[in-house]
């Protein structure tokens, strides 16, 4: 019997489909990550040598942009609702259900008061629009600060929450003196700062 | 790999009359890049959730307005160490107190906030104040080790700084209002890095943003 000589064929598989399933993937990945609310503030932080790590819920944050334009943000969105109805008390204003919801969900904002409720109905383009031309939440010594009714009422009807700030490598040091002033005198000594993390000397 | 198939029609090395133009068809295979695709995926999917922003821990003291800052700390002169804040990055020290009704103004000196700057600066300082910077260093690595639990390094630090109280190096951070919030943290960062144990972030005085001035007049 004759040797069946095996056919020297090399199969070739055609890897098109297989390219098509990862770049699908990879597009799901990054989409995917960009569900959580947008932050008003584009922040550089100063890197530091500690390894405390900040949570991700439970906190209270005041942020301070290049230009010292301040900004707040709470976690929690039964808590947001409810500051937020704390502060139109303050200042009378009152604020709608849609209002209130799209509120607490959203992350970090810099508009004072009187702009709040127009941003609120505002859509995306039109708030970033408000956020650029707004100078932040007023911090005034004299006459109103709004930044330190914020933290009030974040402090009352949170107690637990932490408190940090959160400042841009170019940020003036008076503003950040002055946010700390604030939050000195609603009686808040121990508070974090974020910054990046930097590998410790000789690590 | 990649293939090139040329079309050589008889490879002799007689030509046969008409030279016939070389066909070649190239298949990519294309597992290469398959495999370039994932890493990157898996890349990705990694490096998104190590970006989470650390957090430094400061703690102020309370304001109190009766509160005098003569009597707040007094701590020996000689181990006082004024750390002033300004822009462009500069920073200046000096010892003791620049007050001009007890004398003359204490000289200032300049550094920057890289590693042969302010740290040796402050590492020096720390270790002529009984060798702290060193023994708490040692201390660090032997909770590394683990010869030492984190309690009783704790402990040790607290009971070594309670014992050489009066005489350990007291650091007064006092960034003007040039002084950039980087400067501020970096300052902070250093304190944790030299193993100072007491530190005070407070305001320049007007004879010290003097002082600055007429330094920086030197310096152009």
């Amino acid at each position: 019997m004759p040797k069946i000589k095996m056919p020297k064929n090399s199969p070739s598989i055609d890897m098109t489909p297989m390219v098509d399933l990862a770049f699908l993937l990879v597009t799901f990945f990054m989409l995917i990550s960009q569900f959580r609310a947008e932050e008003a503030a584009v922040i550089d932080m100063p890197s530091s040598v500690s390894d405390l790590k900040i949570p991700d819920k439970d906190i209270m944050m005041v942020l301070v942009d290049k230009e010292d334009k301040v900004y707040f943000n709470i976690t929690g969105q039964e808590t947001r609702t409810k500051v937020l109805e704390k502060m139109g008390e303050k200042y009378s204003i009152v604020f709608n259900d849609e209002q209130k919801k799209e509120f607490s969900n959203m992350a970090s904002f810099g508009v004072p008061m009187k702009s709040l409720s127009a941003y609120l109905n505002a859509n995306s383009t039109e708030r970033k629009k408000m956020q650029e031309k707004s100078e932040g939440i007023p911090t005034d010594t004299t006459g109103v600060c709004e930044l330190c009714d914020w933290v009030y009422n974040g402090r009352i009807l949170a107690p637990r929450f932490r408190v940090a700030i959160k400042g841009d490598q170019v940020t003036s040091y008076p503003k950040i003196r002055r946010v700390m002033d604030i939050l000195q005198d609603k009686k808040i000594n121990r508070f974090n700062l974020i910054t990046n993390m930097e590998v410790g000397p000789g690590e | 790999m990649a293939e090139l198939n040329t079309d050589d029609g008889g490879g002799g090395k007689k030509k046969h009359g008409k030279r016939r133009a070389k066909k070649s068809s190239t298949r990519i295979d294309m597992t290469p890049m398959v495999d370039l695709g994932f890493l990157l995926l898996t890349f990705f999917i990694l490096t998104t959730t190590f970006n989470k922003p650390q957090a430094m821990e400061i703690s102020m003291p309370v304001k109190d307005e009766n509160l005098k800052i003569e009597d707040a700390n007094k701590v020996p002169a000689e181990h006082t160490f004024n750390m002033l804040l300004t822009k462009n990055n500069t920073v200046y020290w000096y010892f003791g107190m620049a007050d001009p009704n007890l004398g003359a103004l204490p000289a200032l000196n300049k550094t920057s906030y890289s590693k042969d700057g302010l740290r040796k600066v402050l590492i020096t300082e720390n270790n002529k104040r009984h060798n702290l910077y060193a023994q708490i260093e040692t201390w660090k690595k032997e909770v590394e080790e683990g010869k030492l639990t984190k309690d009783e390094y704790k402990t040790k630090v607290k009971e070594y700084r309670e014992k050489f109280k009066i005489s350990t190096l007291v650091v007064l951070i006092k960034p003007d209002k040039d002084a950039k919030y980087k400067n501020i943290v970096d300052a902070l960062d250093e304190m944790a890095i030299c193993n100072v144990g007491t530190y005070a972030l407070l305001e320049s005085t007007p004879v010290e943003d003097q002082m600055i001035a007429n330094a920086n007049t030197y310096v152009k």
